[in-house]
């Protein structure tokens, strides 16, 4: 008989015969390792991006809270004495001898660390490629994505991305800030590592489109037969959304940063004015791409709100429609807006224009924002901690959203640009926004990806932490940036002393609600009790099948019997929706 | 793709130890039939292109602004490149466009050798598309200063942004190439496959993909050809 070769066995061998979780190791050491690294298995995948994307969380943080300990203090020379530069021993920093240029130097550079790990390493990949690589086959009941080596290929691009800005940062650091504005970035001096975050942030771009093109045709090809457009949950139309930005806006991105490599080695004069190049065009190229990937970064934290909200107050999402269609609508405004991170660089006209058209996003989202709370209303609500850093998030990002109206109206916007009031708009939407979502998902999931509970007032704890220390953080700034200080400075006058010193006090709160968190997942892992298959009692496919889930994701193929909310239907009164499986759902029209 | 008639191949199972690899292909495990995993394989492509298109539209800006902002130093520029040998290359590729096109009708109907030959064209248009814009383009104007930003030295340069001009012109076009060898080895690549009789009637999303990227090749060349030469 025909024997299928090796290429066709490693996607049509594995799995039938072997019905294990995927967790369980079918190797030795070695080979478990070499399992791991060569896997087509999106939830494989999934996970290893998550440690990934965690593990520049934690690089990114870091930086963070060294910028936080160098503002507890203006830098001064007292008496010939340099006081307050405690970033003087970092990467040209000045050491012993430092000057306050060399400690602001130093500041600089941990700066761009900061922005642009957290957003091109942590960020944008961050929910989708962890969250929405595990559990969107999953939620759609397929056996994987459309393409998993393209998958893995994703995995891998990005691992040496981020290999490149770990490069740069060794070589001595960058001070261009994350969004590299030109001419600056271009003619600042003796810095090859420019070009390696550069070349960074380019390569990432690569592994954000094959995993948006895998999730389009995945989500257009693969849901389990029954399941039309209307019936998914709402994380997979965020999902689905979030992947046209990154297919339509990382090309963008692409050319530009190509461009500023060229510009830089060859001075071709596109974007440097001294030799006749528009600096104004960088910025609008780089915006095209980095306005509509903002919603790259919340889009997905939409999802997880959705899904959370409505599992943990079991009650059928306010809306459905709504919120599927905001998401659309958010992707395609998102196109439209790019014009107002440079108000003061445009016409008159044009500005006035792309600050209209700013207002339009904040139709969809609080189209969603309200569908939540309605959602809340009568329902059974649970105070997990899932649930706990919904609430974070509905409060946190209201925050962010309202505090974004200002900035989009360009009188206001006149004050406000470039100081500390923008650092904490966009902190307020993508702390407040997207990693509070994450933590939410994380925990909602964490059973499912790891089979294990997490020790839920542990877990509460830290949420308290991360939502007391974000606030302390950053509510602080908004009071500093109507006052005047300007973002992106190593130092500041006296006045603002107690403001800094407050918000890094509640940074440093925040950093242990983390360690918290740490230390939480950790005994989870190794301690935590055996989970249930469906420990919250969720309706949606990823909940039907074990936990962890079977290599091949389900026992036979997934039907969809029921839509992804009704509880009222499916759920007869009385009965704890934990108590998998359910009985034969109640017939047609018999709502309670 | 599957309705395409396939009773003149031999079929699996009969014995006949020549049993094709597209013959005996079934589909990824995690696809619940070919057509599925076809078609997802048809909008991922589409997909890439739409990204491919993006990127040139970049270039494609940046055109339309250094047209706008320095209008004599473009048309100075453009005035040095002959339109013959940008004329010849657009022939060059429509041509390999057409072959590849063919290809993939041949492997349709399991027409291996012609297959083969016009891949093969395809492939020999490609590096000859190279060849002439290397060895007529490329090198000549290098060697008399005509470079891109800081190392332009024609001497006889009249207008005052040639070399912004440069910088278009050899980026926009240099991506191109670059697409262009991504392709060859694309078609390479195919070409091995092929011989292995990989590709058939029943399977041949491989080509079917790589034509379509073939094709955004060439539709880009469409459009550099008379932004960069024909317009004065």
């Amino acid at each position: 008989m025909t024997t299928v070769d090796n290429n066709l066995d490693k996607l049509a061998g594995h799995g039938h015969h072997d019905e294990g979780s995927y967790l369980t190791p079918k190797y030795g050491p070695i080979g478990t390792v070499w399992d791991w690294m060569t896997t087509v298995d999106h939830k494989k995948i999934g996970v290893m991006y998550m440690f990934a994307v965690l593990f520049m969380f934690f690089l990114g943080g870091f930086a963070a809270i060294a910028l936080r300990i160098e503002l507890l203090e203006p830098a001064r020379i007292i008496d010939g004495e340099l006081t307050g530069a405690a970033l003087k021993y970092f990467p040209g920093g000045g050491g012993e001898n430092a000057s306050i240029a060399s400690a602001g130097n130093a500041y600089n550079r941990i700066m761009t660390m900061h922005g642009a790990i957290m957003v091109f390493m942590f960020i944008v990949p961050g929910i989708p490629a962890s969250l929405g690589n595990f559990f969107l086959p999953l939620m759609l009941g397929a056996k994987d994505v459309a393409f998993p080596r393209l998958n893995l290929a994703s995995w891998y691009v990005y691992v040496f991305g981020s290999m490149f800005g770990v490069l740069s940062i060794f070589m001595g650091g960058v001070d261009t800030g994350w969004t590299f504005y030109t001419p600056y970035s271009t003619t600042t001096a003796g810095q090859p590592q420019v070009i390696a975050m550069v070349l960074a942030a380019f390569i990432l771009g690569f592994s954000s489109i094959f995993t948006g093109l895998n999730f389009i045709v995945t989500t257009h090809k693969l849901r389990a037969p029954g399941m039309g457009w209307f019936d998914m949950p709402l994380f997979i139309w965020a999902i689905y959304s979030t992947s046209i930005i990154q297919v339509l806006a990382t090309p963008v991105i692409g050319i530009t940063l190509l461009l500023l490599i060229f510009e830089r080695v060859l001075q071709i004069g596109i974007f440097d004015p001294g030799l006749g190049g528009d600096p104004v065009l960088f910025q609008h190229f780089f915006w095209f791409y980095s306005h509509p990937v903002v919603y790259v970064m919340i889009l997905p934290a939409m999802g997880i709100i959705s899904e959370v909200l409505a599992v943990h107050c079991r009650k059928r999402i306010f809306g459905y429609r709504a919120i599927a269609f905001s998401s659309l609508a958010i992707a395609a405004i998102s196109f439209l807006v790019w014009g107002h991170h440079m108000f003061t660089s445009q016409g008159e006209l044009g500005a006035m224009i792309f600050s209209f058209l700013t207002f339009f996003v904040a139709i969809p989202t609080a189209v969603k924002v309200f569908n939540w709370i309605a959602t809340l209303y009568k329902g059974s609500i649970t105070f997990t901690t899932p649930m706990l850093y919904t609430f974070a998030f509905l409060f946190l990002f209201s925050i962010g959203g309202l505090t974004g109206l200002p900035l989009g109206a360009l009188s206001t916007d006149l004050h406000l640009h470039d100081s500390y009031f923008v650092v904490a708009h966009f902190h307020y939407v993508m702390f407040g926004g997207t990693v509070i979502a994450l933590l939410a998902g994380l925990h909602h999931w964490w059973p499912k990806f790891f089979g294990r509970m997490y020790h839920e007032n542990g877990a509460r704890l830290g949420c308290l932490l991360v939502f007391v220390g974000f606030n302390v953080t950053f509510f602080t700034q908004f009071f500093l940036g109507t006052q005047g200080m300007p973002r992106r400075y190593a130092s500041y006058v006296d006045e603002f002393q107690i403001y800094h010193v407050i918000s890094s006090i509640g940074s440093f709160t925040l950093a242990f609600g983390f360690v918290v968190h740490l230390i939480v997942f950790l005994h989870s892992m190794f301690l935590g009790e055996k989970a249930t298959q469906n420990p919250w009692g969720g309706l949606t496919l990823e909940w039907e099948t074990d936990t962890p889930p079977i290599e091949h994701n389900f026992h036979g193929d997934p039907v969809l019997t029921h839509g992804p909310y009704d509880f009222d239907e499916v759920v007869p009164p009385g009965w704890d929706p934990k108590d998998y499986p359910l009985p034969e759902p109640a017939p047609e029209g018999s709502k309670h | 793709m599957a309705t395409i008639d396939t009773q003149h191949s031999k079929l699996p199972g009969t014995g006949d130890e020549k049993v094709s690899y597209w013959q005996k292909y079934k589909h990824g495990h995690h696809w619940r039939n070919a057509d599925d995993e076809f078609d997802a394989a048809k909008i991922g492509i589409w997909l890439f292109l739409a990204t491919e298109v993006l990127l040139f539209s970049g270039m494609f800006c940046a055109y339309a602004l250094f047209r706008l902002m320095y209008p004599e130093s473009i048309a100075a520029g453009s005035s040095y490149l002959d339109w013959r040998w940008g004329g010849l290359n657009t022939v060059v590729l429509l041509i390999s466009s057409f072959t590849m096109a063919m290809a993939i009708r041949n492997v349709q109907l399991n027409q291996q050798f012609w297959a083969r030959i016009n891949l093969l064209i395809t492939f020999f248009c490609a590096a000859g598309f190279l060849a002439i814009k290397l060895i007529f383009e490329y090198i000549p104007k290098w060697g008399q200063g005509k470079r891109p930003g800081a190392l332009f030295n024609y001497p006889f340069a009249e207008t005052s942004h040639e070399s912004v001009w440069w910088g278009i012109y050899y980026v926009s076009t240099g991506i191109h190439a670059t697409h262009v060898i991504g392709g060859m080895v694309l078609i390479a690549w195919l070409l091995v496959r092929q011989h292995k009789r990989h590709f058939g009637p029943t399977h041949y999303t491989m080509m079917e993909g790589v034509g379509l990227y073939w094709h955004i090749v060439d539709l880009v060349w469409i459009f550099l050809f008379p932004l960069l030469y024909l317009v004065h």
